[in-house]
């Protein structure tokens, strides 16, 4: 399967989706003008990775910061992982980062996917 | 000349720290936010502020970018709009100002008002109810932007709808950010 693997920017995140490798994180700022766009090959990486997926998937998300929008590409990004089994999300937060934590506590109460916290 | 001089005494007068005028796109939001940030951080702000304003600020900007296509009155003033950051001691204040028609200030009075009447849970609930069942609209806004406003802030949401006539009216926005 091929590897998505795109550096972060000022307004987008980096994306690491490796299959073989067992690594998949998204990471850094997400404030795109479209963020639909952004995410689209994304969430169709994703379902194609459905089909087949590894035994186990650790999904990372390691966010400094995102917009409304990306949020709710984000629980989309959520919701199609929910459908493969084996998958843990570890979200990772700046230890004096409140709102992230609670970001991510919210995002664990809207899908059913075991949910690791982890500070940085 | 002297209104030079009157604007930068008023900006001092009002702890204005920047002050942008003009056409909104994503490039200028992301020399804003970089402007303000490194003004934080020249001034040394702690990083949970700093977050708390930079939230602000792309809600703010982004909700101009986005809509700065409905309003056409004239064409000199298509997406003029304007974007405040003001210093207190103890505060940050986050304002934006833009124009809009009449049926949308009625729409943005009601929405804004509803999220004034709630607590932190309700906005939470709000929040997550949006999230759940809205999908992104024709202009990619998740319509949670004034929620988020609030919930960051921790503070109500002030407005103020100024006729300019011919049906429009110029919205201004106010958030603030307390410092401690």
């Amino acid at each position: 399967m091929e590897i998505i693997n795109l550096e972060g920017t000022e307004d987008t995140p980096k994306i690491l989706l490796d299959k073989g490798n067992g690594i998949f994180e998204i990471s850094g700022r997400s404030l795109p003008e479209d963020s639909a766009e952004f995410y689209q090959p994304i969430l169709d990486w994703i379902s194609a990775y459905g089909e087949d997926p590894n035994p186990e998937t650790l999904f990372t998300f390691k966010l400094e910061y995102f917009n409304t929008a990306s949020s709710k590409l984000i629980l989309d990004v959520l919701s199609s992982l929910e459908d493969i089994d084996g998958v843990t999300i570890d979200w990772y937060f700046h230890e004096d980062d409140e709102d992230m934590e609670e970001a991510g506590e919210e995002f664990s109460e809207l899908v059913e996917i075991p949910f690791e916290f982890k500070t940085y | 000349m002297k209104y030079i001089y009157d604007l930068h005494k008023t900006m001092l007068s009002r702890n204005l720290i920047l002050v942008y005028e003009g056409e909104f796109t994503q490039e200028i939001t992301k020399s804003v936010l970089a402007m303000a940030e490194r003004n934080m951080d020249s001034m040394g702000e702690e990083s949970s502020i700093k977050r708390k304003v930079f939230n602000v600020m792309v809600e703010c900007l982004q909700n101009i970018v986005k809509h700065s296509d409905d309003f056409n009155p004239l064409s000199a003033k298509r997406n003029a709009a304007i974007f405040i950051i003001g210093k207190e001691d103890d505060r940050y204040v986050v304002t934006s100002g833009n124009p809009v028609d009449k049926e949308t200030a009625d729409s943005l009075k009601e929405r804004i008002d509803s999220i004034n009447k709630l607590d932190k849970d309700g906005l939470k609930a709000m929040y997550k109810d949006i999230i759940k069942s809205n999908s992104l609209s024709d202009k990619g806004g998740a319509g949670l932007g004034f929620v988020d406003m609030a919930r960051k802030s921790g503070q109500k949401l002030e407005y103020d709808f100024e006729d300019m006539g011919e049906g429009f009216y110029f919205f201004s926005l106010t958030t603030t950010i307390l410092r401690f």
